[in-house]
């Protein structure tokens, strides 16, 4: 496994990197791939920003029911009042943007395409030009689901998980190209995009970090993060394809007229649905959750390699059990496509069925546990350097377990019974992607900051940051619990109606006000990341933090095409000597 | 792309392979995951349907079929003998089979649109019923992906074929891959032209 020849065809005498190219070739059209990641990591920012701009004014609607929203309220609708139909479209556009065009592409296509290259020691991803067109899909994607807001009934409105019949009745158009042009097909549209992206960056990024290793890197010397992102990388791959062809046939439903999703005899406002029947809406959930369910933990994994890269350099101290984190990610990579129907306890699909994914979901948990073990036994005995980097990281350890945990009641079929559609699941799933995932981006952030800029982002901006949004984010979610505990269903537009609403609903003003104060947290950050580039304190070396890893041996900024002299790779990572001296990959000498 | 990146015409020592063949690889797994969901849905409308024709052959026309089944059966022969000329060093042999591919993936084109406007004709579309939605969906993106190959390959044997005087090795591995792309096109085929047409 380890026997690799160094065959790379270095002393070609051609000119690259040097000379310079276009505006529009170095910066926009790029197939450096660190520009890529750059160009992701900031279209995925603005994602983030608007997804979570859409919850801030829904949080108004649900802590102050049919109160108009003050100042921007007008914008929005006459009265001011945050309509149903905007609420249902927000709901759903929340969690596709927060999702598929935030949190993924910061992950993996900024993440992935800036670090895997570097970490493996490559001058550049295996496929520049894919990798380059890969963004750009994206790009586009991104642009039919925000159009999708333009069309004349709104975005979708059916939810993330866009449930068939709902989805395919839900503002229908006259025509084709009138059934094209709404919500729910745009957002069809946008994710058939999407998936074609992630699909070019996965194939990408496999090949990349397996074909690309400098001499020396055997697959057991990679850096949790390259694990991590190969694994990720697999899972989009394998669960996205799936998902475009339900895409597909939801599309031919609302536009074709076909039956695929949509019932005999289904009657819709009083009149029979105009289709020849048939179809199976539970296959939609099916396929949806062949995808979505390995979707989790696209989301998780990066930010376990993340927080694994960032806990090393920061103990100075080897990460306990290494393998064993690589197999258990491994196995929950694998483990991730066997589970999905856990999400449709309630579909009615039988005890034997239900048994099985019940039973694999309690099999999942364990490689989670020992992710999370083997980080915590990192920090036992190590006397560790406070950050603001691993501030963000070692947040990220109870926030996810608290995640984690909180899923065992969803992943058991009796007690999904009750908490199945509540606030309880909202506040589950949003423990592992909120605080958890991106409280470990943010931790990458600062992390690699002085490798992408050459300079610090501030210390004090940071920890401010860190403390509002570490409290901020706890009083969204927890409440969630308690209140998903009473009954309280996820999409209620209005929750007072019901009289165990109206008891939760201080709860709701607590997690309102909480966001603000979340959303007003992140003004530092973004200060900090804008104003840093240029003023903040420069990194003396290329090797600030004392890391282990191939990144850091490149200069800051690494230039284009990364490596000005060969590196190659002499021992595992993360090997910090009991004297404290620092023993990187790249340096040969015990 | 720049010569900094490896094993863009010689194998990895440990993978054996190319990068661009590790890619394809990839992308044909990926590739199985999306008409693997395709064939999945059609087993369950299937067995879930009120009216399913008894046999394929009831409504669909098995001879066109049949032809189409030798015509992509030969296509697939014929890139391998394109590819195996390219490994001869005769580039003329590779046009000839690659041509003849081509044509054949035409032909499988034309004879689709035989079939297609013949049900258009007699009033069978997509919404008809869910066999129809079914064989439109299925049949429809199978040819979606001769038309992408087709694409490809006119490429290959047009302006991409310049490759061939300056890396000799990397058009042949471009061939190649072109090959595993065909070889699922029509393994793809090889699997609905007894799903639709025959059970």
């Amino acid at each position: 496994m380890s026997h690799d020849s160094h065959n790379h065809s270095h002393g070609h005498d051609h000119s690259h990197g040097g000379h310079e190219l276009p505006f529009w070739r170095k910066y926009i059209f790029s197939t450096d791939h660190k520009v890529i990641g750059l160009q992701y990591g900031i279209t995925a920012v603005f994602f983030l920003l608007f997804g979570f701009s859409l919850m801030l004014l829904m949080r108004w609607q649900l802590a102050f029911p049919k109160q108009a929203i003050p100042l921007i309220g007008k914008l929005f609708t006459e009265d001011g009042v945050l309509s149903p139909e905007l609420y249902n479209q927000f709901g759903a556009m929340h969690g596709t943007i927060m999702v598929f065009l935030g949190v993924v592409p910061l992950a993996v296509g900024a993440f992935g395409n800036y670090l895997v290259p570097l970490q493996v020691g490559a001058h550049d991803m295996a496929f520049p030009k894919l990798n380059m067109m890969s963004y750009w899909v994206y790009f586009v994607g991104g642009i039919v689901m925000l159009l999708s807001f333009m069309t004349p009934t709104g975005a979708a409105a059916s939810g993330w998980t866009s449930y068939p019949p709902l989805s395919v009745v839900n503002g229908p158009g006259e025509g084709f190209w009138g059934g094209l042009f709404t919500g729910q097909s745009m957002w069809l549209l946008g994710m058939v995009f999407l998936i074609t992206s992630s699909l070019l960056g996965s194939v990408n990024t496999i090949v990349t970090a397996i074909q690309l290793r400098v001499k020396g890197l055997s697959f057991m010397r990679w850096p949790v993060l390259v694990w991590a992102q190969v694994t990720t990388a697999f899972l989009l791959l394998l669960a996205f394809p799936p998902l475009e062809a339900a895409g597909i046939m939801q599309l031919m439903d609302r536009v074709g007229g076909t039956s695929f999703f949509m019932p005999s005899g289904l009657v819709v406002s009083g009149e029979a649905w105009k289709a020849s029947g048939g179809g199976n809406p539970i296959l939609w959930q099916h396929l949806f959750w062949f995808l979505a369910h390995p979707e989790v933990y696209v989301l998780i994994l990066p930010a376990v390699g993340i927080v694994g890269e960032i806990i090393a350099v920061n103990t100075k101290k080897p990460l306990y059990g290494y393998k064993t984190l690589v197999y258990s990610m491994l196995f929950l990579g694998f483990m991730s496509f066997i589970v999905w129907a856990h999400h449709m306890f309630m579909t009615g699909m039988g005890v034997t069925m239900s048994t099985f994914f019940q039973a694999t979901t309690m099999i999942i948990s364990v490689p989670s546990v020992i992710i999370l073990t083997t980080y915590l036994l990192t920090l036992w005995g190590a006397s560790i350097r406070y950050t603001v980097p691993m501030l963000f990281a070692t947040a990220f350890l109870p926030m996810f377990a608290i995640g984690g945990l909180t899923g065992l009641p969803l992943g058991l079929t009796a007690s999904d019974i009750h908490l199945h559609d509540t606030y309880y699941v909202i506040g589950h799933f949003h423990y592992v992607v909120a605080p958890g995932t991106l409280f470990a981006l943010m931790a990458g952030v600062y992390h690699w900051y002085p490798k992408i800029s050459g300079r610090f982002m501030s210390d004090t901006l940071g920890k401010i940051h860190f403390w509002l949004s570490v409290i901020a984010i706890n009083g969204v979610f927890m409440p969630m619990f308690f209140m998903g505990m009473a009954g309280v269903s996820r999409r209620l537009y209005d929750q007072t109606v019901y009289a165990h609403g109206l008891a939760a609903q201080p709860l709701n003003v607590i997690m309102s006000v909480s966001a603000w104060i979340l959303a007003i947290a992140q003004l530092p950050f973004l200060y900090n990341m804008a104003t840093s580039w240029k003023w903040g304190k420069k990194a003396e070396s290329n090797n600030p933090w004392g890391a282990t890893t191939l990144e850091w041996a490149a200069s800051s900024p690494p230039p284009h095409e990364n490596f000005t002299t060969p590196v190659e790779v002499y021992r595992a990572p993360y090997e910090y000597s009991s004297n404290k001296k620092l023993l990187p990959q790249f340096v040969q000498e015990a | 792309m720049s010569a900094l990146i490896p094993y863009i015409d010689e194998p990895h020592p440990v993978t054996g392979v190319t990068n661009a063949k590790l890619g394809m690889w990839l992308f044909l797994a990926s590739e199985v995951m999306l008409f693997g969901a395709l064939f999945s849905t059609l087993i369950i409308m299937r067995t879930s349907a009120t009216d399913w024709p008894a046999h394929g052959s009831d409504v669909l026309n098995v001879p066109l079929a049949t032809l189409n089944t030798v015509f992509l059966i030969t296509s697939s022969v014929t890139i391998v003998l394109s590819w195996a000329a390219l490994k001869m060093k005769d580039l003329k042999k590779f046009k000839f089979n690659m041509g003849l591919t081509i044509l054949l993936s035409f032909g499988f084109l034309v004879i689709k649109y035989i079939e297609y406007t013949s049900k258009f004709h007699h009033g069978h579309f997509p919404s008809t019923s869910t066999f129809y939605a079914v064989y439109f969906t299925l049949t429809g993106l199978h040819g979606l992906h001769v038309i992408g190959g087709i694409i490809t390959n006119l490429y290959l044997i047009g302006p991409g074929s310049k490759m061939w005087e300056k890396e000799p090795e990397r058009f042949t591995g471009r061939i190649e891959c072109a090959g595993l792309y065909w070889h699922f096109v029509d393994l793809v085929w090889i699997f609905l032209f007894p799903a639709l047409y025959l059970l």
